[in-house]
Parts: structure tokens; C-alpha cells; sequence
């Protein structure tokens, strides 16, 4: 490809361009409904919905930021639910804070769960959080900055592969631990909730409902594009060297471990601000976050979307939890059997996800019809 | 165990049994009717100073809640409750002596100052008739309510008494009493006897005297005993550490064994090797379920059944999914957590999604007793041996029969083994069975410590994971040493940080470690190959 | 592009170097000097050591003792892989290794010798002079039809040549190439020759091989390593006339 990262996602990114104008069509259209039809019309929105999608929307940054790591550096992460959560619980500190007196023991400064663990004073690390600027900045940076610490180390000393994945899990793991402990300061077991107020609106009013969809969509669209733009120029290039052929790059001249930690980094704070967005619009973080298992749920969006692809990721995390929510609204016994299944199914028959589907069905064609177009299938092995 | 000393018991009443003595026993027991605690207490004293085996009878009923006498004619029973009747026995020789109704029988009811007083009397009187058993109990029982009325039976049993372990109990009990007397001499003997002994009555006997005795001499050897107790305490705070530390490392090998198969020596990634443990568990239990009338001998049972029915699984699994994806770790590793999210939820449909209990056999419960303030569980004690001969015997699988030959020989040289006529596809299977079957032995002897429930598994796949990878990938002795140092790591510095925290440096430190050495503790250096 | 005339100027100076694995002696004391400009084939039979010795240089593997000096008196041992790729040695593998999933232009692209921060990375734009570059070498391996082809299907041979193509894109100073001639047809081996007896004109080339008509071809002095050492040096018939080394490769 000889054209710059910009014209080729004019130029080739279908996939992606469709799916931003769906969803920024979705991000105008569902505040708007929500906001101005009656509650009966058949066009409205009501605010279930709307924050159900917006929860999507975050799933699907977060999927956006796996795929980066992992479809295009080769990164397999089961620990990316741990960036998210940490992203989520500084909103989750910032709303704490903003709750002031009005909390039941109606201490001016210090949240409920520390009036009632008998705190004397604010920990150091909520201090600031106050302040929305400053916490929203904690809340990328901190994350940011673990991912970068325990990314320079791991891929300093070449921890690759399952070594890493089984890592990546320890982390999160660990961190759920920790997080479940009340003298970690960020409530124990029950987390952080009953927020009232961001910037000063009430989170149950139907306009700052709205506008947390709308910024969740538009913030969607936006690390798209970064992401987009990331994989385009000669960095995502030399991400996908490293991913098929690390010794070779290494050999190029490239610092391979600085190339991981760049898109460690820049994922981990991706995975953030969709924790950002989460949770003023579920209401609430917990240290169940951190569970592995959360983490791994985010891989089989990547995968069953189409992993390599960034719209795939997108589009597998709102298939997979829009079925999620069937299953666990209609057959909540059988969402795991599925959940499994299809962890199962698609690393067996569909290694693009979804959206190779359609390519494997016009090969399968081909092959019937005789015809093989030289030496395809073995470019697009490589990805584990 | 009760019921044999129940039995000898029995027998010994009913040898002691003189028709003579009966009418004066029997009215010694009839205040046990009233309501009159002071002549309840009375009588307890009483019927002590008879030392009558009959007396043990009663005293052991009283405590147990079940002597009852009848309404109507006051006559002494044993009586149980079944449905809505009481069954009687004859309290001295258990001899059924039919039913009576709710309202026919009264309790004898004591108060709490008559029971402890109980307890003690029962012990002496044990002292003087007892078994050889019973008698080491009583002292020891007697030890932490020394009391100077105990002076001329422990004296007079001491002339007696044959059993070192009761005579040394026996002299400590004196020397308590010593530690009263006005002569410095006799106290600073009494010392020497006590001897640091880690009874817990010592200490706190000591440390009066090493506070403020009048004799500087006695107060000096006083403190430095207590001195010295502490850090024999300290001691054995550390060793029970270290025990529980290899205890946990061995259900950390157990778990690990099976992966150092299907991930060292095979390289697959199986995330529901968790759930091949829960498997092997809930085999467990449901033989239990089937055996109800021999439990003791279920977990023998159970073994072999739950290496079958994981094998089997494991089997099932390698056949139907991993063999298609060798080659690609990372995929491997989400199909096999798939199959681990079915597995969990099945398990989660059939048995609910609550816990179960497997009851631990007889022979395994109990403790060892190492020192008066160290004693040692049998059932942990058996589940370090069996890791070891569940790690012994797959060695000498792998090393020693054909079939352990023909797995190596696939795994380092697939095409070579193939070419010489072995059925690597199979090899493959039954080497993924084993280590599948090997999770479900590692779950019989987890029922035996833990909860049974369908999350049971995911505790143990990051820990075992940690055990394989930091022990050296491919190295069973690497498996060994890694559990047992993560094992008592891990308890070592519970005391200091408590069990969450101690999981969590646990976890960073080998985090930590996997930067250091990237393929383990005991990884075999290659020459470098292309990848 | 060094001038040929320096001949005594050492560029690659490898002294008593050995390496053992599990007490297993991959090198033992390996000594070897490469003069500026120089071209030299590398024989010996399996597990000689030649791949360790190339792992060793271009900083894989670290020597347990030995000196490995690199133009003058830069020390390899101290650096790693990519480091020693900059200060100008490439390395060809013996499995043709380029990036499957990119295509021939990207893949020229990515070892075109120029800044490799992840910064610059990120928002790299070739210069006049790259793009010029990059079409120079693609006519020279002879892939100026197939820029935009997918690497990965690319035939055997292609993939040869484009790896060559792709490390004297990094413009090294030193060569080191692993069996070029394997798995190549009779005429791709001719043609290969050719190019390294051409690319000797600038670099200074190690080459390893176990074809000896294309050594032949190649026509340099020639190195023999057996268990981790120099068994003989010269030329080729040289070579081939020493007893050691017949008693090597025919067995006693």
C-alpha cells in the first residue's frame, strides 16, 4: 500500500465507514428520540434502552481497544476488563465525590462506605477527584501508566504468547482481590454507587441520560478513527511485523518491546475511557470488574466480531451482549452453554468472525467451483 | 469411638456391679431428681468420692444431655429422643428399656458451676479407672484446671501408674501445684520439672512467678522459662506455617500435575482444567451418594471413578476440538475456556448452583499431636502423601512403560513418531486423558478439604498456571518444587499480611519472577530456534 | 558503499567465543575475522555451530566468553538484536522470513533504513529519496510487477530474494545470510550468485550454505566449522583436500 493512513481509510476501510455512519446515526437518532417523541410513540426510546445501548457502545470501545492489542500486535490480554474497571472506577470517585452531604450519614466530604468503616480523613488518592478534570485525567492516566509499567517489564523480557495471556490474567485477578479488600479505599465489595450528580446534573434526568449516549457514541467514533489511524500508518504496519514474524522485526531494527508497550498503552487507555463511560451510565463499579472472566468475555467479542479488523471488534461486542441480554432476560440458564458454544465455534470455523463470514462463503464457493485464487488463506494465518 | 468407650464402660460397671453397694449408690443418686442444685452439687462430690465406674457412667450422661429420670417412679434412664417418644436404656448396661412419652421423663438438669465440676470429676475419676487412653486424657484434661484437691490423687496414681505419657502429665500436674508452695526450693523444682513444656496452662502459670516472686532466683528461672517457651511458641508457629505451606503446596501440585502434562509435555493450553478438578469432586460426591452405608471406604472408590469420568472428558475434549487446533496455543486456550463455561453451567443445571458437602471418612479426620501446643490434621497430612504418589506414579508412567515412551517420543518428534508406526492421534488423546484424569484424582482429594460447588474450579486453573510456568514448563520436578515454594511462600507470610494480601504478593512475586526468567524455575536452555 | 581497497580493515572481529547450552558446546573458542568488503561462505556439517555463531553477532544469543567486535571496536555482546540492526549488520534467515500478512512495497517500507521510533513511526511519510529507494530495490529483486502482493504468496524463491531485497534496505555494512540458495531452483541458485557476487561489490557478506555449487559460484575463501570451531580455512579445493575436513564430512 503506497497511499498515507488518511486516504486508506477512504479508500478501503468499507467495513469501518459503514458502521461509524450507523453508529453516529444511532448517537443523533436515540437521544433525540428519548428526549422529544412521546413516551408512546413508536419511534421512542425509552430510557432503558437508551442506556442499554450506551452500555454496547461502551462494549464496544472496549472490544476496539482489545483488537488493537491483539488483532494487530499479536497481544492476546486476558486482563483488559482490569483498565476498563480502573477507568471506571475513577468516574466512579469523581461521582462519590459530587455526591457531598446528601449521602445517608451526610458527611460533607467522605462517602457513606468510609463514614461507615470509620475513616478520619480522605485517603491520599481521593484527593483532587473533586474536580472533574482532574479525576477524568486520573482516570486514563493511572491506567495508562500500570499498563505501561507491567507492558515495559513483560515485553522487555520477552514474556509472549499463553506466558503473557496467563499474566495479563494473574494482574486483573490480583486486582480484583485487592479491590475487594475495604482498606483498599474504593468500597470493598460493594464498589461505588448511588451517584447523583456529573457536572452538576442529576444522572437520572433524561437529558444527561441523552447526552451520555450521545458522548459515548461520538467518543466511540473518535477512537475508531485513532485506532484506525494507528493501524494505517508504518507503527500498525510494524505492530502486524511483530505480531507474524517478532524475531524478523527485531532484526529490522525495530524495538519490539517498546512497539508492544506503545499499543499496550494506548489500548489500556482506550479501555478506560469506555469504563469512563460505563458507569456513570450503569451507576455503578465494582470490584466484579476485575473478574478474569469479564476479561475473557471481551476476547470472544473481538473474535466472534472478526478480530484484525477494528468494525469487526465493534460489531462482536454489541452482537455477543445484545444476545447476552436475550439469554439472560429469556433463558438465563442457558446464556453460559452459548457463551461457551461460541467461544468454541468460532475459533473452530470462523477464525475472521463475522465479518469473514462472507468471505469464507464465496471461497467455499470458489473451491466447489475449482477455481483457487493463487496462494490465498495462507496470508491471513499468521494472527493467533 | 464413642461407643467403644461406652462399651468399656459397661463392661467395667458390670464387673464392678456388688449387689452390696447398689442400694447405698442408688440413694446416693436420688437428689439428681430434685430441683435442688446445692444437693445436685453435692451429690456429684458424693458419688466421685465412691470412685463406683457407675459414677463415670452417670457423670459421662449428665454431661451429654441424656440422663433422664422417670416422673412417676424417679428411676434413672437414658433416654434419646425419636420422633415423639423418648427410646430409655438402662444407663448401666444399655439394655433397651422400651419408650415413654414426652411428659413421662424429665432431664437432669445441671447448671453451669456443677458441669465444670463435672468435667473435672469425671477426669479424675477416669484418673483412677480408666483405660490407659482414658487416663492420659484425664491428666491431660486436668492440666489446665489444676487445683491443690487434686494433690492426693495424682499422687497416689503416680505410685501406680505405668504409662510414661500419663506419669509425665501427672508429674507436670504436681509441679503446678509446686509453683504455690511457700519453700523457694520446691517452686525452682517445679520449674526444672515443667520443663518449658508448651502446654498453655504452663505458661500462664509461669508468669506470675516471673513477675513477681519473692525469691530472685526462682523469678529468674521463671522468666527465662517463659523466655524460653516463647520462642519454642514462635517455633512451632512457623513449623504448623510450614506444614499447612507443604499441605497447600500439595493441593497445588495435585492441581498442577494434570497441567504439567496437557501444558508441559503437550503444550495445549486447557482453561477447563479447573473444571476437570470440579469434575473429579463432584464424582466424589456422588459416589458418596451411592454408598451411603460405607463412606469410609468411598474415597477408594472414588479415585479411580474420578480419574475415569475426567479422563473420559478429557478425551472427549481433545477428539472434538483441541486436535483441530494444535499449533495455535492462543486459540486453544479461548476454545478450552468455552468448554470450561459449559462444563461450569452443567454442572451448575444438574447439581444447583449450591455448594456440596462430601463427608470426610473417619480415618481421615483428627490430628496428630506433635507438642502441647502443636497438633497436625490427618486429612492434610494424607493429601501430602498422595501428591507424591500421584507424582511418583506418573513418573514412572512416563519413564518406566511403552506408553509413557510413546508419548515423549510425540512429543519431541512428531512426524519421526509417526513414521515409526505410532499412532501419534491416539498417543495425543490418551496423554490429554491422563492429564484430564490426573485433575480429577487432584478434585477427590480437594472434597476433602473444600467446598464442592461448580465455581470450584477456576480457584485453582491461575494457581496452577503460576505453579507450571514458574516450576519450568515441561519438567515434573520443576511441577514439585514450584507448588511446594508457592505453597509455603504463601503461608509463610499469611501471619504478616493477612490471606488475600498474601495471594497477591504471591502473584506479583511470580510475575515478577516470569520477567526474570521467562521460562521458569527449572527451563531448559535450547539452542535457539526460529519461530 | 565502502571502497573495495581497504582489504585489511577488519569489520567483523570474533575471538574465542564459546556458548554452551545444558553443557552442550554449540561454539567452542570460535575465532573468525571478516575484512571490509570481504565475501565468505561458511561450511560445516549439522549442529558446527553456524547458526549459533550468526545468533551470536547479531546479539540472540550472548556468548558465555569471547570478544565480538564490530567495525573498529564496537562491542556486540552489549547490545541486542535490534541495536546491532542499526549499527549495520543484517541477518537473512534460513526459513525466508518476511512479514506474510504485508505486502512486498509494505514490507520494503518497513526495513527502509530511517528513523524507527514509534513516533516517527507513527506518523512516517517516505521521503522522495525512500520512495526512489524502495522502487530501486524492487526492480533489483526483481518484484517491480507485484508491489501490492500479499507477501505470503509469494512463490519460495520470491520470498528469498524479497528478504534480500528487505535487508539491504537497512543499507548494513555486514551481511549475514543463512542458506540463501535453499529450496531455490537451479536457475534461482544461478541467479543468486550472480546477485551476492554483485552485492560484494559494497558489503561485506557471510554467507552460510551447504550447497557447494553455489559456493563454487560464489567463488570466495571459504570457512569450515565443525563442533563449534574452525576446522580449516581457505578456498574452496583447499578446503576440500584437507584431511580433517574429508574425515569429517565421509566419516572415518
Amino acid at each position: 500500500m503506497k497511499a498515507g493512513p488518511i486516504t486508506q481509510f477512504l479508500t478501503e476501510d468499507k467495513g469501518g465507514q459503514r458502521l461509524l455512519l450507523v453508529i453516529l446515526a444511532l448517537s443523533i437518532y436515540m437521544p433525540l428520540a428519548h428526549l422529544l417523541l412521546p413516551s408512546d410513540s413508536m419511534f421512542y426510546v425509552s430510557s432503558y434502552t437508551l442506556t442499554l445501548w450506551g452500555k454496547y457502545l461502551c462494549y464496544g470501545m472496549l472490544a476496539l481497544a482489545v483488537d488493537l492489542v491483539w488483532g494487530y500486535c499479536g497481544i492476546l490480554s486476558l486482563g483488559h476488563g482490569a483498565f476498563f474497571a480502573l477507568g471506571g472506577y475513577g468516574m466512579g470517585m469523581y461521582l462519590m465525590r459530587q455526591i457531598g452531604d446528601r449521602g445517608v450519614y451526610g458527611d460533607p466530604v467522605l462517602p457513606d462506605f468510609m463514614v461507615f468503616l470509620s475513616y478520619e480523613k480522605l485517603p491520599w488518592f481521593w484527593l483532587g477527584m473533586d474536580m472533574f478534570w482532574f479525576a477524568m485525567i486520573m482516570a486514563v492516566l493511572v491506567p495508562g501508566l500500570l499498563a505501561f509499567v507491567f507492558g515495559w517489564l513483560a515485553f522487555r523480557s520477552r514474556v509472549t504468547g499463553v506466558y503473557l495471556s496467563i499474566i495479563t490474567q494473574a494482574l486483573t485477578f490480583s486486582l480484583m482481590l485487592a479491590f475487594f479488600r475495604n482498606e483498599m479505599g474504593f468500597g470493598g465489595n460493594n464498589g461505588l454507587t448511588d451517584f447523583r450528580d456529573i457536572l452538576g446534573f442529576s444522572l437520572q434526568s433524561s437529558g444527561v441520560r441523552a447526552a451520555l449516549f450521545f458522548a459515548s457514541g461520538l467518543l466511540l467514533i473518535i477512537a475508531y478513527l485513532v485506532c484506525r489511524y494507528i493501524v494505517n500508518s508504518r507503527l500498525g504496519r510494524t505492530m502486524v511485523a511483530v505480531r507474524d514474524a517478532e524475531s524478523r522485526t527485531r532484526f529490522l531494527g525495530y524495538r519490539v518491546e517498546w512497539v508492544k508497550t506503545f499499543a499496550f498503552v494506548a489500548s489500556a487507555m482506550i479501555a478506560a475511557i469506555a469504563g469512563i463511560l460505563y458507569v456513570p451510565q450503569v451507576g455503578i463499579i465494582n470490584p466484579s470488574e476485575f473478574s478474569p472472566i469479564q476479561s475473557i468475555e471481551i476476547i470472544v467479542w473481538v473474535a466472534v466480531g472478526g478480530r484484525g479488523t477494528l468494525y469487526g471488534a465493534v460489531l462482536g461486542a454489541i452482537v455477543v451482549n445484545y444476545l447476552k441480554t436475550w439469554f439472560t432476560s429469556h433463558y438465563p440458564d442457558m446464556w453460559l452453554f452459548f457463551l461457551g458454544a461460541l467461544f468454541v465455534v468460532t475459533t473452530l470455523f470462523m477464525p475472521k468472525g463475522l465479518v469473514g463470514v462472507w468471505g469464507q462463503v464465496k471461497d467455499y464457493i470458489a473451491i466447489r467451483r475449482g477455481y483457487q485464487k493463487p496462494g490465498d488463506g495462507t496470508a491471513s494465518q499468521g494472527g493467533a | 469411638m464413642k461407643a467403644l468407650r461406652f462399651g468399656s464402660l459397661m463392661l467395667l460397671a458390670w464387673m464392678l456391679w456388688t449387689p452390696a453397694l447398689a442400694d447405698d449408690f442408688e440413694r446416693l443418686l436420688q437428689p439428681l431428681t430434685s430441683n435442688n442444685m446445692a444437693a445436685k452439687a453435692q451429690v456429684v462430690q458424693k458419688l466421685a468420692d465412691t470412685g463406683d465406674a457407675r459414677a463415670l457412667v452417670i457423670f459421662e450422661a449428665i454431661l451429654d444431655g441424656n440422663l433422664h429420670f422417670r416422673r412417676d417412679t424417679g428411676e434413672l434412664v437414658l433416654a434419646s429422643l425419636s420422633g415423639n417418644m423418648f427410646q430409655l436404656r438402662d444407663p448401666y448396661t444399655g439394655e433397651s428399656l422400651g419408650e415413654a412419652g414426652r411428659r413421662e421423663v424429665s432431664r437432669v438438669n445441671v447448671n453451669n458451676a456443677i458441669r465444670s465440676d463435672l468435667r473435672t470429676r469425671r477426669a479424675a475419676l477416669q484418673l483412677e479407672i480408666g483405660t490407659a487412653t482414658d487416663r492420659r486424657n484425664a491428666a491431660r484434661r486436668l492440666m489446665s484446671q489444676i487445683d491443690e484437691e487434686l494433690r492426693p490423687l495424682f499422687e497416689g496414681r503416680l505410685q501406680v501408674e505405668s504409662s510414661r505419657a500419663t506419669r509425665r502429665y501427672l508429674e507436670m500436674g504436681l509441679a503446678l501445684m509446686d509453683l504455690q508452695d511457700t519453700d523457694p526450693r520446691v517452686r525452682m523444682a517445679a520449674i526444672n520439672t515443667l520443663d518449658n513444656d508448651l502446654l498453655p496452662v504452663v505458661r500462664r502459670s509461669l508468669t506470675p512467678l516471673a513477675e513477681n516472686d519473692p525469691n530472685e532466683a526462682v523469678r529468674e528461672a521463671a522468666q527465662r522459662s517463659v523466655r524460653d517457651i516463647d520462642t519454642l511458641l514462635k517455633v512451632n508457629r512457623v513449623a504448623e506455617n510450614v506444614y499447612y505451606g507443604i499441605s497447600l503446596g500439595s493441593v497445588l501440585l495435585l492441581a498442577a500435575i494434570g497441567l504439567a502434562i496437557t501444558f508441559g509435555v503437550m503444550g495445549v493450553i486447557n482453561m477447563a482444567h479447573g473444571e476437570m478438578i470440579m469434575l473429579g469432586a463432584y464424582t466424589t460426591y456422588v459416589v458418596q451418594l451411592m454408598m451411603p452405608n460405607h463412606i469410609e471406604y468411598s474415597i477408594l472408590v472414588a479415585i479411580p471413578a474420578a480419574f475415569m469420568v475426567a479422563g473420559l472428558v478429557g478425551i472427549l475434549i481433545e477428539r472434538g476440538v483441541i486436535r483441530f487446533l494444535y499449533g495455535r496455543p492462543l486459540e486453544t486456550l479461548l476454545a478450552t475456556f468455552g468448554i470450561s463455561l459449559i462444563l461450569q453451567q452443567a454442572v451448575r443445571s444438574i447439581f444447583s448452583p449450591l455448594n456440596r458437602q462430601v463427608t470426610t471418612p473417619e480415618w481421615m479426620s483428627g490430628s496428630f499431636e506433635i507438642n502441647g501446643a502443636l497438633a497436625l490434621t490427618y486429612n492434610r497430612f494424607y493429601i501430602i502423601i498422595f501428591s507424591l504418589l500421584v507424582l511418583a506414579a506418573l513418573m514412572v508412567l512416563l519413564k518406566k512403560t511403552h506408553f509413557g515412551l510413546q508419548m515423549r517420543a510425540v512429543t519431541q518428534n512428531r512426524r519421526m513418531a509417526s513414521a515409526m508406526g505410532i499412532r501419534t492421534g491416539w498417543v495425543d488423546a490418551l496423554t490429554f486423558g491422563l492429564g484430564s484424569g490426573i485433575a480429577g484424582i487432584a478434585g477427590v482429594a480437594l472434597s476433602q478439604l473444600t467446598n464442592v460447588g461448580p465455581n470450584m474450579g477456576q480457584q485453582y486453573i491461575i494457581d496452577s498456571f503460576l505453579v507450571v510456568v514458574f516450576g519450568g514448563v515441561g519438567n515434573l520436578w520443576g511441577t514439585l518444587v514450584g507448588a511446594m515454594s508457592l505453597g509455603i511462600t504463601n503461608k509463610l507470610i499469611e501471619p504478616w499480611t493477612g490471606a488475600v494480601l498474601a495471594k497477591i504478593v504471591i502473584l506479583v512475586a511470580v510475575i515478577l519472577f516470569i520477567q526474570k526468567r521467562p521460562r521458569g524455575l527449572f527451563a531448559l536452555k535450547g539452542r535457539s530456534v526460529e519461530d | 558503499m565502502k571502497p573495495k581497497h581497504i582489504e585489511k580493515d577488519v569489520v567483523l572481529y570474533v575471538d574465542g567465543v564459546s556458548v554452551s547450552f545444558d553443557g552442550f558446546k554449540a561454539l567452542n573458542n570460535l575465532s573468525l575475522i571478516l575484512n571490509r568488503g570481504e565475501m565468505r561462505a561458511i561450511i560445516g556439517p549439522n549442529g558446527a555451530g553456524k547458526t549459533t555463531m550468526m545468533d551470536v553477532i547479531t546479539g540472540k544469543t550472548r556468548p558465555d566468553e569471547g570478544v565480538v567486535e564490530f567495525d573498529g571496536s564496537i562491542d556486540l555482546t552489549k547490545h541486542d538484536e535490534a541495536q546491532i540492526a542499526n549499527l549495520g549488520i543484517g541477518r537473512k534467515f534460513q526459513k525466508p522470513s518476511v512479514i506474510e500478512t504485508l505486502t512486498v512495497y509494505e514490507n520494503l517500507e518497513l526495513a527502509i533504513t530511517g528513523q524507527r521510533g514509534n513516533w516517527a513511526n507513527l506518523f512516517f511519510k517516505r521521503s522522495a529519496a525512500q520512495s526512489q529507494r524502495i522502487d530501486e530495490l524492487l526492480a533489483l529483486v526483481r518484484l517491480q510487477d507485484q508491489p501490492d502482493t500479499v507477501a505470503g504468496s509469494l512463490s519460495h524463491g520470491q520470498k528469498q530474494w524479497l528478504e534480500i531485497g528487505m535487508l539491504l534496505a537497512q543499507e548494513p555494512k555486514v551481511l549475514l545470510i543463512d542458506e540463501p540458495a535453499a529450496g531455490m531452483t537451479d536457475a534461482e541458485t544461478e541467479r543468486t550468485a550472480e546477485l551476492f557476487k554483485e552485492l560484494a561489490q559494497h558489503y561485506s557478506l557471510v554467507v552460510v550454505e551447504h550447497d557447494m555449487t553455489f559456493i563454487r559460484a560464489l567463488n570466495c575463501k571459504v570457512t569450515v566449522l565443525h563442533e563449534g570451531s574452525v576446522l580449516a580455512e581457505g578456498t574452496l579445493d583447499q578446503v576440500q583436500k584437507n584431511q580433517k575436513v574429508i574425515d569429517v564430512y565421509l566419516g572415518r
